[in-house]
């Protein structure tokens, strides 16, 4: 109720001033109105700002080599696919008559056609496709190990007595005190040494270790605040305290999952310093590849940016989709009716 | 045949002792009520019972057979909550269902059905069966919630403040919905409340816990009529117990700081058992204002309730709250003459608040 | 010194009428408790008056001077909240002190004026202590004695006892009470507990669904409900209300039962055009028990309430209530000392002077004709 939250403002500052002017929206004065609409359009200009470099790099992604290194910048352009051909194939620069002679054929599709343009042909599809994909996998196990393993521990810590319970929960978030880089040189060593180095299960199990810490903190929260008498209820209606939390408590945190699972994955996602440090071939991911192999001879930054690009979108796709849960997640504990 | 034995339970948590020695029983088809204030350890004993809580020492028993070993779902008892026992997820109908499906039961979908369709009729909650229980008002939610106790026809009931989070006029009509189900069914019931008025209305015998402990167990009109120590006499009826301190030599009584003498001669106790010192128990409806009144007063505040009118009547310096019927004619400032019931005081130790037994 | 008046005062959030226009007046001194279920609207009508939030329509007088437009700060009132806020890290003393020192007043006068309240309250032996170690009742004492120290014209409380339990609400309220008389200032008193606006209310203002049903001293309210709502919420239980028809100085009650008329009232009942359904309305102290009782029931179930016993009576002769609104129990209160076994037959006579009737269409009461 919007009278009660109002009230509590009040009480705060104590019944003796009790009595002060409120701000409600229906009794604004033209002046007060004046400063509200300044203060909206300076947010919207905050927020073009902090988001001029996502729309740079969206228009670079579009740009011909020459448009995209232009100086000064050209914000007017000719729209091309250059990057995109650049990111997902290996090419040939064609003599003069192979051009000609490939110019006859009438089975080209359109990327090849679009290569043939610039003078070259496609030899085939570049590391960029394998990369991309080892990103998925590696992202979105380790997101599924972590949620998972993460909800049976925060579970456990909210719902039983473990001895020691807050020093247990104080380790856990310990592990993500330092810095990663830190710790990278020594597993880089431990990883070679046991053949985890550029494989799929040694970047799974990082990420999992690494976001295990996280979930099991967002995740209890969840599970705190969920009344242990539904569990009860269930318990003492004959049902198991596995079948009550499969019953029970799993529906009922749903949002807490999606909360936590878009966590995990963002961070798997982007992860950037163990990617670069403990794959090469096999098991690289994207984001240490997008820019450091794009470049043949000075840096292509239409290329570089149309990876960006591609590799944002899954994100802001996932997150706009969850995005009411993430609010919710962010502010989880804080909310209470 | 439904029975349950508590024999000396005691639990702690830390260092905090929810639970003293308590030992009661509840007889077959009765409608126990646990009485007490905040922290009395009203919740415990229920979660003992069911088996939620361990307790440190002591035992319980139903049917005379120790359950102490038995995990909660093999004690077939039903507990309803305060709140939140319904589970958000799922409409009343699977709400009702839901113990019916449990594993241990094994019991036929067309059964469920029946028995679902049963109850939700007796607590008239058949419109609402495919109702998410998220749209539910209090009232209705905890209908349910009694229905998903009764579906199951358990051993007993155990019910922790079933009403208190509800608006006066809904726990008034479940109140006797209540009362009449269980007398109706002649289930065996463990119903915990801190309301005095509930306890009373509800009961077939009242224990009353505080700080732990069992101060008295008896049926409401002992309870009420003779309550063991100033406690119990403060914790049931609304408004409270006139309590004051009193002196007697013999022959007479007197309330202090006040003019009020009565003498002993006529009370029901008899005077060679009182102290010199002692607390006196009035109940407001045993002050009767009545012009032929010994004693007089003045008013110092009238409450017009309706059905009755609470004066505070000014003695000294002492206030002695009566009840009269309807609304009294009497305003603040006039002074009053009123009799004490005589054969209605209570007695009461100075230091342990311990009656004075007749 | 306040005399408040409201004319066709009304609020509108959006498209949501949260208090349609009413009108009241109170007078300088009186204690008005506004009454009514949650979202009727009650705490609205106070923020009103105190200007915390501004009027849809109609106008608020203070003293015959038009505040409508005036602030909150220029009104001279104290509000007092539901959950009274204390400094914790101040004493009792310097709580109470805190509003006056932030006016800039002088020392010596602080003080007397400190002194006042707290001999009032009776809270002397509590001003070094600070609030975490009182009890919940003693804080409530030391909120209050801060907002009293200020000495304001009026008062507008809003549920200031909703949190406390109701043992402290019993004490609390008797003491609020004891305090309005000693001071006398003007006071609105939000409440949704019936007691509590009874027991305090000089008048009480009934609202509910925005609307004011009924203004009123509580004896009014209570043995003259002016509808079918008032007659319910107030009481505990409220007003039993059977339907039924008017045939010939006998109403047939539904259930089966056939009531004559108290003879006052057959002049006004048949008067009333042609129709014939009525709602007889009694409250439970209005029924004798007796073997010859021209109403019968079967006993539903049966309670003790300290000093009777409350008997709840299905007039439809069975002991199932017939479900959806159509329950015919109403509640009697009977002597204690008799036991009424479930299921057993009983009938009871009405207290002629405490029957009312009520139009079951405009749901209002029916007014008695006082002839010649
Ligand atoms: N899980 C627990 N851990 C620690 N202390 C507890 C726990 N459960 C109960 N207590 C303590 O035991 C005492 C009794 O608690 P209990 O919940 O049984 O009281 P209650 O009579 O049900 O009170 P209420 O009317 O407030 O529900 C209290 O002092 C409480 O603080
Ligand atoms: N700021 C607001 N914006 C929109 N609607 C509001 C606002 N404040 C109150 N309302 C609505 O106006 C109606 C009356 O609210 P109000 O707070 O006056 O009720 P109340 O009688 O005090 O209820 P309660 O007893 O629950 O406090 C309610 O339906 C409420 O939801
Ligand atoms: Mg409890
Ligand atoms: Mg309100």
């Amino acid at each position: 109720m919007a009278s009660t939250r109002v009230e509590h403002a009040f009480s705060r500052v104590g019944p003796g001033f009790a009595v002060v002017e409120s701000v409600r929206v229906d009794q604004i004065t033209p002046r007060a109105r004046l400063g509200i609409t300044a203060r909206l359009i300076l947010s919207i200009i905050i927020a073009f700002v902090m988001l001029i470099p996502v729309l740079w790099m969206a228009m670079t992604a579009f740009k011909a080599r020459p448009d995209a290194t232009a100086s000064p910048p050209k914000v007017i352009f000719v729209p091309s696919l250059d990057g995109f051909i650049g990111l997902f194939t290996n090419r040939t620069q064609l003599s003069a008559a192979a051009l000609a002679e490939q110019q006859q054929r009438t089975d080209l599709n359109f990327w090849e056609r679009q290569t043939l343009a610039r003078g070259m042909r496609i030899l085939g599809p570049s590391k960029f496709v394998s990369q991309l994909s080892n990103s998925l996998i590696i992202a979105i196990s380790s997101t599924i190990l972590a949620v998972t393993l993460g909800l049976l521990s925060a579970y456990a810590f909210s719902r039983y007595d473990i001895p020691g319970k807050r020093d247990w929960l104080f380790f856990i978030l310990s592990t993500r005190m330092l810095p990663a880089v830190v710790v990278t040189i020594p597993i880089f060593l431990m990883y070679r040494a046991v053949g985890l180095y550029d494989t799929h299960v040694g970047m799974i199990l990082l990420y999992t270790v690494f976001n295990l810490s996280f979930s099991v903190w967002l995740l209890k929260g969840f599970i705190d605040e969920i009344p242990i008498e539904y569990e009860e209820a269930a318990l003492v209606d004959g049902y198991s305290r596995l079948q009550a939390f499969r019953k029970i408590v799993l529906p009922q945190c749903v949002t807490g999952i999606a909360a936590t699972a878009v966590f995990c994955l963002i961070f798997a996602w982007n992860e950037y310093a163990f990617a670069l440090m403990l794959t090469s071939e096999k098991a690289r991911t994207a984001p240490p590849a997008i820019p450091a192999n794009l470049g043949i001879g000075g840096i292509e930054w239409h290329v570089i940016a149309a990876g960006s690009m591609l590799f944002l979108i899954p994100v802001v796709i996932v997150t706009f989709a969850l995005r009411q849960y993430l609010l919710r997640g962010v502010t989880f504990g804080a909310i209470r009716q | 045949m439904s029975q349950i034995t508590l024999q000396n339970i005691t639990k702690r948590f830390g260092t905090v002792t929810a639970l003293n020695n308590v030992s009661f029983e509840v007889k077959h088809a009765e409608f126990f009520v646990l009485l007490g204030p905040t922290g009395a350890g009203k919740t415990t004993t229920l979660r003992i019972i069911a088996g939620l809580t361990k307790q440190d020492a002591g035992s319980v028993a139903f049917d005379g057979q120790p359950v102490d070993t038995l995990p909660p779902a093999d004690r077939d008892v039903a507990f309803v909550f305060q709140q939140y026992s319904l589970y958000p997820t799922m409409t009343v109908y699977e709400n009702l269902a839901f113990p019916l499906r449990a594993p241990l039961r094994r019991m036929k979908e067309e059964e469920i059905r029946k028995r679902v369709t049963e109850t939700a009729e007796v607590l008239r909650i058949s419109h609402l069966l495919q109702r998410k229980t998220a749209r539910l008002s209090g009232g209705e939610m905890q209908r349910v919630s009694i229905g998903r106790a009764i579906v199951r026809n358990p051993r007993v009931y155990l019910m922790d403040e079933p009403l208190s989070n509800l608006d006066a006029k809904l726990r008034e009509a479940l109140r006797v919905e209540l009362s009449h189900l269980q007398r109706t069914q002649g289930s065996t019931t463990l119903f915990v409340t801190h309301d005095q008025i509930e306890a009373l209305t509800m009961a077939d015998r009242i224990g009353v816990l505080n700080h732990g402990c069992i101060v008295q167990v008896g049926t409401p009109e002992d309870i009420y009529d003779r309550p063991a120590t100033t406690f119990v006499a403060q914790l049931v009826g609304s408004p409270k117990i006139n309590l004051l301190n009193a002196a007697t030599d013999g022959g007479v009584i007197t309330i202090m700081d006040s003019d009020v003498h009565l003498p002993a001669c006529e009370l029901c106790t008899d005077p060679a058992n009182l102290p010199c010192e002692f607390i006196l128990g009035i109940r407001p409806e045993d002050v009767r204002p009545d012009p032929a009144g010994l004693f007089a007063g003045e008013i110092a505040l009238t409450e017009p309730l309706g059905v009755e009118t609470l004066l505070h009547i000014r003695i000294g310096r002492q206030t002695l709250v009566s009840t009269v019927p309807g609304i009294s004619p009497l305003s603040r400032g006039e002074s009053v003459r009123f009799g004490i019931v005589r054969e209605r005081l209570h007695f009461f130790d100075r230091t342990t608040g311990v009656r004075f037994s007749e | 010194m306040a005399e408040i008046e409201l004319r066709q005062v009304a609020k509108k959030f959006g498209d949501l009428w949260a208090v349609k226009p009413m009108d009241l007046t109170i007078y300088d001194g009186e204690f008005v408790a506004l009454l009514g279920p949650s979202g009727c609207g009650k705490t609205t009508t106070l923020r009103m008056i105190s200007g915390l939030e501004a009027v849809t329509e109609g106008r608020i007088f203070i003293n015959g001077k038009d505040v409508t437009w005036l602030s909150a700060s220029q009104r001279d009132i104290a509000f007092v909240f539901q959950f009274f806020a204390l400094y914790p890290q101040m004493t009792v003393r310097q709580n109470i002190a805190f509003p006056l020192e932030s006016q800039g007043m002088k020392r010596a006068e602080i003080n007397q004026r400190v002194a006042e309240v707290v001999k009032l309250l009776e809270i002397g032996h509590l001003l070094q202590r600070k609030p975490p170690a009182l009890s919940g009742g003693d804080k409530q004492r030391v909120a209050l004695a801060r907002s009293l120290v200020r000495k304001p014209a009026c008062f507008l409380m809003d549920e200031p006892l909703g949190a406390l339990d109701a043992e402290f609400r019993e004490v609390m309220r008797a003491e609020i009470k004891r305090l309005h008389l000693a001071q006398h200032a003007t006071t609105v008193y939000v409440t949704h507990d019936q007691v509590e606006a009874m027991a305090m209310g000089d008048r009480i203002v009934v609202m509910s669904a925005a609307e004011v049903q009924q203004i009123g001293t509580p004896a009014q309210v209570y043995h003259d409900p002016a509808n079918l709502f008032v007659a319910n919420f107030i009481g505990s239980p409220g007003m039993n209300l059977v339907p039924g028809k008017y045939v010939g100085d006998e109403v047939h009650l539904r259930g089966g039962s056939v009531y004559p008329t108290p003879p006052a009232w057959r002049p006004t009942l048949a008067a009333r055009w042609q129709r014939d359904d009525v709602i007889v309305g009694f409250r439970p102290e209005a029924a004798q028990v007796s073997e010859t009782g021209a109403i019968r029931g079967m006993v539903y179930a049966s309670d003790l309430h300290g000093s009777y016993t409350m008997l709840h009576v299905s007039l439809n002769g069975e002991l199932r209530p017939n479900g959806n609104g159509e329950d015919t129990i109403v509640h009697i209160r009977a002597r204690r000392d008799v036991h009424y076994v479930i299921g057993s037959l009983v009938r009871f006579d009405l207290n002629p002077e405490m029957v009312r009737f009520f139009d079951p269409e405009s749901e209002k009461a029916i007014a008695k004709e006082v002839r010649g």
